[in-house]
């Protein structure tokens, strides 16, 4: 009996059902639970970079609920910069990159972009009166070993950086990895992301830079990790001009919506 | 008949996966920069070693001869997407700093290892303490290797400040090589060298 070529596959058939019904059951009662976590995870980052945490901060889900009721998602077109009612709430930047229908191959960039989405998610925070205090905008870009994904708020002027944070790279910890040490970070706060003439100004500089008002444009290189603060630069370069979120940062600046 | 006793402390220090088998050091060197996800890690092998032992030492006289290998990897795989879905879910930080390597758990030699080598010819309850046994082993040298390399990489212990950064306004500055790779096999080189000098009928003859 044991042995035969229908034993064989008989237990294997076996096994392999079991398996399955273990793995399954397994994702799917664990999935809302995953699904809150990568929610609050992404809304963590962004009071972060805002400022409405502090990067230590292990805030709790209904913390993080309260400080993000300020946020407004919106979803905007690119090319126009422009509002739309796509629900925020089920669109994902990360998987629309990947999909013809919501994005399109990138023009020459040096930020190691292949396909831009034409649609992304962008957080509003306004007073009372709906006048702007400060925008999130997600960024991301190749750094030396891969992708780097991160938020840069920008201040009521549109100009003055409040923050920026990234939250998913692949770079050497200790050389590269520092994008995400907090003291380098709030390097960026009170820079200059434009410069007189308009177009995107802010670069990671080779050694260290000035303070914000004496050297608005520049933040200090991250030592032995020129190609990360290249990265680090182009994206920049790429995200906040035509291409990225100029058309949106245009019409906020001519204070309509 | 082995007495359960040894069967757990053998791959402690006399028959280590990682020191003497040199076996699953891919992950050794990948998740002991801090010793928190060392430890996740280590507790992840842990319960797969046990689990995946118990359960083909259950079906050991069931499982064909032919595609046993096949149906322990089966068994195994599987029991890692469990882990890795209950740390996504429950752990949520630390499985984002373990990333790929909760899955690559299936790759890890130390548990097909043990499930060929021990499970395939012993009872359930006798394959259990094994693993947990090989699953300690590897989780010691892991948390050797961690605790080394945060504390001169990192200065910290468990994110702890020990040493405090000269960046940050202290004293210490860090040595670089200590969060790279490299450190880990330099770390695990003076490991298995410390532990044949201890012990020398574990080196090897030339």
């Amino acid at each position: 009996m044991q042995g035969s070529v229908l034993y064989n596959l008989g237990f294997a058939a076996v096994v392999c059902v079991v398996c399955a019904i273990v793995v399954s059951s397994a994702a799917v009662s664990l999935r809302d639970r995953q699904q809150v976590n990568r929610t609050l995870d992404m809304q963590r980052n962004v009071l972060v970079t805002a400022g409405f945490a502090t990067p230590d901060e292990r805030p709790t889900p209904e913390e993080i609920a309260t400080r993000f009721a300020d946020f407004r998602q919106v979803v905007i077109e690119l090319e126009t910069g422009n509002e739309t009612d796509i629900d925020p709430t089920s669109f994902n930047p990360r998987l629309a990159e990947a999909d013809p229908d919501w994005s399109r191959p990138a023009p020459s960039n040096n930020a190691g972009l292949t396909r831009v989405v034409t649609h992304t998610l962008v957080y509003e925070v306004r007073d009372d009166d709906g006048a702007l205090d400060l925008v999130v905008l997600p960024v991301h870009g190749l750094g030396l070993w891969g992708m780097l994904y991160g938020f840069i708020a920008l201040d009521a002027d549109l100009e003055t950086i409040r923050g920026l944070t990234y939250y998913e790279h692949k770079e050497t910890p200790g050389l590269g990895g520092e994008v995400d040490n907090p003291r380098w970070k709030s390097l960026w706060n009170g820079r200059k992301a434009f410069g007189p003439d308009g177009e995107p100004a802010i670069s990671v500089a080779r050694g260290l830079a000035g303070p914000p008002d004496e050297d608005p444009f520049r933040v200090d290189g991250l030592a032995g990790a020129t190609m990360t603060s290249r990265g680090v630069t182009n994206m920049m370069r790429f995200w906040l001009a035509g291409h990225g979120f100029g058309a949106y940062l245009d019409r906020l600046r001519r204070g309509d919506g | 008949m082995a007495k359960p006793r040894d069967v757990l402390i053998d791959p402690l220090f006399n028959n280590n996966p990682i020191a003497l088998q040199v076996l699953g050091i891919c992950s050794a060197l990948a998740v002991t920069t801090q010793m928190d996800t060392a430890f996740v890690m280590s507790a992840a092998v842990i319960f797969v070693t046990m689990s995946s032992s118990f359960f083909v030492s259950a079906l050991r006289n069931l499982i064909p001869t032919n595609i046993r290998i096949i149906v322990q990897l089966t068994i195994i795989a599987s029991l890692v997407i469990v882990v890795d879905q209950i740390l996504q879910a429950y752990l949520f930080e630390i499985s984002k700093q373990l990333s790929v390597f909760v899955g690559l758990i299936i790759t890890n030699c130390i548990i097909m290892g043990r499930a060929e080598a021990y499970a395939m010819q012993n009872p359930p309850t006798m394959s259990i303490v094994d693993g947990f046994g090989n699953g300690l082993g590897y989780g010691a040298i892991l948390m050797a290797t961690a605790f080394v390399r945060e504390l001169f990489g990192s200065g910290s212990v468990f994110g702890a400040t020990v040493f405090p950064l000269a960046a940050e306004g202290g004293w210490y500055t860090p040595n670089g090589l200590m969060v790279l790779p490299p450190g880990a096999f330099f770390i695990i080189g003076f490991l298995i060298w410390a532990l044949r000098v201890w012990k020398p009928n574990q080196v090897e003859d030339d």
